[in-house]
């Protein structure tokens, strides 16, 4: 079974060799790209196109890779013991499985998603080395080794906001997704809204790549945000013709909102309706 | 039997090691893959490309490789704008300079003879009357007959040329080198600023003993976070030029504050700060970052350091269209003050000695500017550098 675009998700073929390789070869799939190019995404899809369960493991900047493998309760552990508490004798009842040891112990195999893995401390993919390359560790605790069952499909996603380590780089497979040309936007938006007017998605499309083009936007928006955008427009009955003749150095575009995320660069357009150029 | 290819792009510097290169014969044999060349590009780029920067010289070996040429267009070739030949054209050519340009056909085939000339020639060449190169009687190259002709290449004789072109390859400072920089690191220490910020997940020992005993012998915990070292620094280097001199200090800084600082980005310029910055100096006119992009992704909380010897003609700093390399719309010291206005934590550290700081016009208007917050680049100048970005009272006293 292979992985390729589903109703609802458009796969360029590039990335869908890049997911297919991953899963044949059993190596963990590094996928970069623009905020809202659908990386996330990407791993559900695979799961459901493959018809696989997915864990997902979310990462923030104080995760570290030993919550990823377990963690070991040992204040509770101290407490149960002033407390007389039976369970106290056995270890096991305080280790805490985290997402990789649930993963590995799965008996079939699934696919598991390490998300912005950029945001942890700048040493966490260091610290997983090992585990994503022989999908096993170890566990002081209850002295043993565990070993995954079935390798999972591991998707990571990252958002560039660190550089990741080579010895990392060099176990996983790298995937950049590119802000997607107009056919595949085409392709993307058909997928979403199969009834849309035609005039509307052109003048549409317009208004978005001008407003991608403006020079210093700092949040591009990108495809989630024109997929929200649309959505709206078809919501509030706008007409293709008032997106016709917008003019972004005159008008703001309905629904402003849902493609601009940040008020530095609802300046950066206001000036520019404004005649302020840099 | 990609042995080739994949020794070709080893050679053009792609990091890529043996490992990926079985990986990839180990995917050609195992995914039944449709005979296209496509698929294979595909294919082989996700598993030997692990860096979006090299996707571009993937392509190009990529390109070149299966076209059945070995030999790859040096990526360093630079095509010279048009448009700022045009601009400079009218200043840079008195009249009789201009009816020869007419005479060879005009611009356009003075331009077009440029390139073909780019092409053909390799290697460096002085004298002749053909040859891009020095001393010549060529409309193009330095130190020709036309004494203000288009500079190509070459070094300038005073080191302060008010109008160069030139195709550089400067020389990427190197953060490999760790000879003698364990006193830099010890100075760039004192720019440590340990917080304890985050989820308490370390036990405090000390509070959880005093707590307990208050507890009557009962276990009773107490937690904080851990200390990190959370400074974030952004170094701006001046490389090229009569910065040529310093290579050895600034490769030597570049190393130990890499090691260091934990956030440290870092870009690089010429003489002056314009509108634009680039991370790798051989590949800076294809990959550089506009300065507007910089002042934005990084915030207040970063410490800029600029490292340069701020020796340039003060036309750099004080008028638009002064930089030696194109023309800039806004004057150097528009864009240093919208830093100055960014960051509010900022040093420049100087190779200079200190004793030959006052004969240079643009190190005093620079030094001003920066409310004479610029240190030499020495054990105790970079320790006094680090202070005054914990204290900005501080500034540093000259004699």
């Amino acid at each position: 079974m292979k992985f390729r675009s589903t109703d609802n998700y458009i796969a360029t073929e590039d990335l869908t060799i890049a997911v297919n390789a991953a899963v044949a070869l059993e190596k963990p799939l590094l996928v970069k790209g623009e905020p809202g190019t659908g990386k996330t995404m990407l791993a559900f899809e695979v799961a459901q196109s493959l018809n696989k369960e997915i864990i997902t493991w979310h990462i923030k900047s104080t995760t570290t890779a030993q919550q990823g493998l377990y963690e070991y309760d040992a204040v509770s552990r101290l407490r149960d013991s002033q407390l007389g508490e039976e369970k106290v004798h056995e270890i096991a009842n305080y280790i805490k499985k985290g997402k990789l040891w649930e993963a590995f112990e799965s008996k079939k195999r699934l696919v598991l998603l390490i998300d912005e893995i950029d945001k942890a401390d700048i040493e966490f993919p260091n610290d997983l080395l090992l585990e994503l390359d022989k999908m096993e560790f170890y566990c002081y605790e209850l002295q043993k080794t565990i070993k995954a069952k079935q390798r999972p499909i591991v998707i990571i996603t990252s958002n560039n906001e660190k550089e990741l380590p080579d010895a990392f780089l060099r176990r996983c497979f790298f995937h950049y997704i590119r802000f997607p040309d107009e056919k595949t936007m085409q392709a993307i938006v058909d997928v979403h809204f199969p009834k849309l007017d035609e005039k509307l998605f052109k003048n549409a499309m317009k208004v978005f790549y001008e407003l991608r083009d403006i020079r210093g936007i700092k949040k591009k928006p990108s495809t989630s945000e024109l997929l929200d955008w649309l959505k709206l427009l078809v919501v509030g009955k706008v007409g293709p013709a008032k997106l016709a003749d917008l003019d972004l150095k005159e008008d703001l575009p309905p629904y402003i909102g849902a493609l601009l995320k940040n008020e530095q660069d609802y300046d950066m357009l206001n000036r520019l309706r404004y005649g302020f150029r840099r | 039997m990609f042995i080739e290819f994949f020794l070709i792009l080893k050679t053009t510097g792609l990091p890529v090691s043996l490992r990926e290169f079985l990986t990839l014969l180990e995917a050609l044999a195992k995914e039944a893959l449709p005979y296209r060349v496509e698929s294979f590009y595909y294919l082989s780029r996700t598993i030997l490309v692990k860096h979006e920067q090299y996707l571009d010289r993937f392509d190009q070996i990529f390109g070149a490789y299966f076209k059945g040429i070995e030999e790859i267009d040096d990526a360093l070739f630079l095509n010279i704008p048009e448009e700022w030949l045009r601009q400079n054209a009218e200043r840079m050519f008195s009249e009789e300079e201009k009816a020869m340009i007419e005479a060879m056909g005009g611009l356009d085939k003075l331009m077009e003879r440029l390139r073909e000339l780019l092409d053909e020639q390799e290697g460096r060449h002085e004298g002749g009357n053909k040859w891009v190169g020095t001393g010549g009687t060529s409309p193009f190259g330095a130190f020709g007959y036309n004494p203000e002709g288009i500079r190509i290449g070459g070094e300038s004789r005073q080191r302060r040329a008010v109008k160069i072109w030139e195709k550089r390859e400067f020389k990427n400072l190197d953060d490999k080198v760790e000879l003698n920089t364990r006193n830099m690191k010890m100075a760039l220490k004192r720019l440590r600023i340990l917080t304890r910020e985050g989820r308490p997940e370390e036990i405090d020992v000390n509070g959880s003993i005093r707590r307990t005993s208050e507890n009557g012998g009962m276990l009773e915990l107490e937690m904080v976070p851990s200390r990190r070292n959370n400074v974030k620094v952004l170094l701006l280097l001046d490389v090229g030029g009569s910065m040529d001199d310093h290579i050895e200090t600034c490769s030597q800084l570049f190393s130990a504050a890499k090691y260091e600082f934990k956030h440290l980005e870092y870009f690089y310029f010429h003489n002056c700060v314009y509108e634009q910055l680039w991370k790798d100096n051989m590949r800076r006119r294809s990959e550089s970052v506009s300065t507007y992009e910089v002042l934005r992704t990084f915030n207040r909380d970063y410490k800029v350091i600029f490292v340069g010897d701020a020796a340039m003609s003060p036309y750099e700093l004080t008028y638009p269209g002064g930089s030696v390399e194109y023309r800039n719309e806004e004057a150097g010291m528009v864009w240093l003050q919208r830093i100055k206005d960014r960051f509010p934590d900022m040093v420049w550290l100087n190779p200079l000695p200190v004793d030959y700081w006052e004969y240079y016009e643009s190190l005093s208007l620079i030094q001003r500017f920066m409310d004479y917050r610029m240190f030499p680049l020495s054990l105790g100048g970079l320790a006094a550098a680090m202070k005054a970005l914990k204290n900005r009272k501080l500034a540093f006293k000259q004699g």
